[in-house]
């Protein structure tokens, strides 16, 4: 049992290797504390969106454990489903269900999973999708939603579940350039109310600003852990060195 | 045989009276009443059977994408046996091994005034057990198809496999099935002539009978041929219609 108090992810040696031989984790270790906001940066095929994926295990680790609020869910007698529902996640390709209005997309899991009745979940929605301006768009089908605009909804479809952590990933990637400011912007406002974030991003304005820490990736290690300032201003290692002349 | 061979070789006349005749079709007034039993017969047995292979299919299509090693081989065993030994032996099997002596007694009890459930019933469960294990692979398909993330978004709500699959993946995978579905009952209509070796009495049995009692050896085949094509070939075409506007819906 964990007993750190605020220490919110724990992550202990974990190896992932998939079944085609790639050795995508390596031994990487990392604990995330609440409130923090936690950029993970790297070169694609790194492992960063694998970590991301295993803190809530959609991608279980070849060995090591992962700790979230003490409980190691690593364990087959846990109860992952009901860890799941306070960590929230943010897909590249958004993942919203196509055959559901944005207002049932919004209360499928708060109803089904933790047992919401269905007036609260519908009130809840509201509220969320009136916070990232999309109240009018209860009752569309994402078809007929821009790419930011559904992001912001697969964000409030996952806060409709008040996840004590937010799993970000590469949220804007799949946008078109001139949609990736509103879905940052609605990320910034999270950060700010104090939202634990793990985001996997390639956006370097926003770990520079909103970061707390950020975390450097390469070869399924972890390479470099330190805040922003010390990341981007006074880099050390000749990997991150190189890796942000070419993105900077 | 070439049909203008033949009808040179018997003279245009002996194809229309002959017994044997390509177009004799001279038992229809008197014998008409068994081709639209016969129709009903096939159309209730092929519907029927392919309805109740569905929950097994389904069952089977969940066993088969399982993680569980030997729920997956279980389900790839009962597929692979019915889908690589002939209909005609399992229909046997099933008609005098499960309904036979010493298996399940039907009672004689007939619906429509000649349909007897005694028959039926044991055809519906050789069709529709054969039809399942066909029917499980366009289920896999259909659920395979729908994107990977779906599931994945389902997961990370905390919904369990079971919601993701109720909720969101079916639903979705419903669109690439039902067509294959209905194309499976078309398969159906033509299969289901096996069941007149067992003297279900639906369209090829009454095409048999008639040949048999009328002595005319050829024409009734040849009108069951047309029956069982007026049927399918339309159906066909429906369902491909439908699917290519279904397919344009998606591209919205």
């Amino acid at each position: 049992m964990e007993t750190t108090s605020n220490a919110l992810i724990r992550v202990e040696d974990v190896v992932k290797v998939f079944p085609n031989g790639v050795r995508a984790l390596d031994h990487c270790s990392l604990t995330i504390h609440k409130g923090e906001v936690v950029v993970i940066v790297g070169p694609s095929g790194s492992g960063k969106s694998t970590m991301l994926r295993s803190l809530n295990l959609l991608e279980v680790p070849s060995s090591g454990r992962i700790f979230f609020e003490g409980n190691d869910i690593t364990d087959k007698k846990t109860d992952l489903n009901r860890h799941r529902q306070k960590m929230g996640m943010v897909f590249q390709h958004f993942n919203l269900f196509p055959n559901m209005t944005v207002l049932k997309n919004l209360t499928l899991a708060p109803m089904n999973a933790k047992g919401v009745s269905q007036q609260e979940a519908e009130a809840t929605a509201r509220r969320l999708l009136d916070t990232v301006g999309l109240g009018d768009r209860a009752d569309s089908y994402p078809q007929q939603l821009s790419g930011g605009q559904k992001q912001r909804i697969a964000i409030v479809r996952a806060l409709c579940m008040q996840p004590d952590v937010m799993l970000f990933d590469e949220p804007t990637s799949a946008l078109d350039p001139e949609m990736v400011g509103e879905v940052l912007e609605v990320m910034k406002q999270l950060a700010r109310d104090g939202m634990t974030m793990v985001v996997v991003t390639h956006e370097m304005g926003f770990a520079r600003e909103v970061a707390s820490r950020v975390l450097f990736m390469e070869a399924g290690k972890i390479l470099v852990d330190t805040d922003p300032q010390r990341f981007f201003h006074n880099p050390e290692n000749p990997r991150l060195q190189d890796f942000l002349s070419k993105v900077l | 045989m070439d049909l203008t061979l033949l009808l040179a070789g018997n003279g245009l006349m002996e194809a229309f009276t002959a017994p044997h005749g390509f177009f004799n079709f001279s038992f229809l007034p008197k014998y008409l009443v068994y081709f639209g039993q016969g129709v009903v017969y096939t159309l209730l047995l092929s519907v029927v059977s392919v309805a109740v292979a569905v929950i097994p299919a389904l069952c089977l299509a969940l066993m088969r994408l399982s993680k569980n090693k030997l729920v997956r081989g279980l389900s790839g065993a009962y597929i692979a046996v019915f889908r690589s030994t002939p209909m005609l032996v399992q229909l046997y099997i099933i008609y005098y091994g499960l309904f036979g002596v010493g298996g399940i007694q039907l009672p004689n009890v007939y619906i429509l005034g000649y349909i007897n459930l005694a028959q039926f019933i044991p055809g519906v469960v050789a069709l529709a057990m054969n039809s399942s294990a066909y029917v499980a692979e366009i289920f896999r398909g259909g659920i395979l198809a729908v994107d990977k993330g779906q599931m994945e978004a389902a997961r990370s709500l905390g919904l369990t496999q079971w919601q993701g699959m109720r909720f969101v993946v079916l639903p979705q995978a419903i669109k690439n099935i039902l067509p294959a579905l209905a194309n499976e009952v078309v398969t159906m209509v033509k299969e289901s002539s096996i069941c007149s070796v067992i003297g279900m009495m639906e369209l090829m049995w009454g095409a048999k009978t008639v040949a048999t009692t009328t002595y005319v050896t050829l024409g009734p085949y040849v009108f069951a041929a047309v029956i069982y094509f007026c049927i399918n070939f339309p159906a066909s075409k429906a369902i491909e219609a439908v699917e290519r506007r279904m397919r344009r819906g998606d591209n919205q």
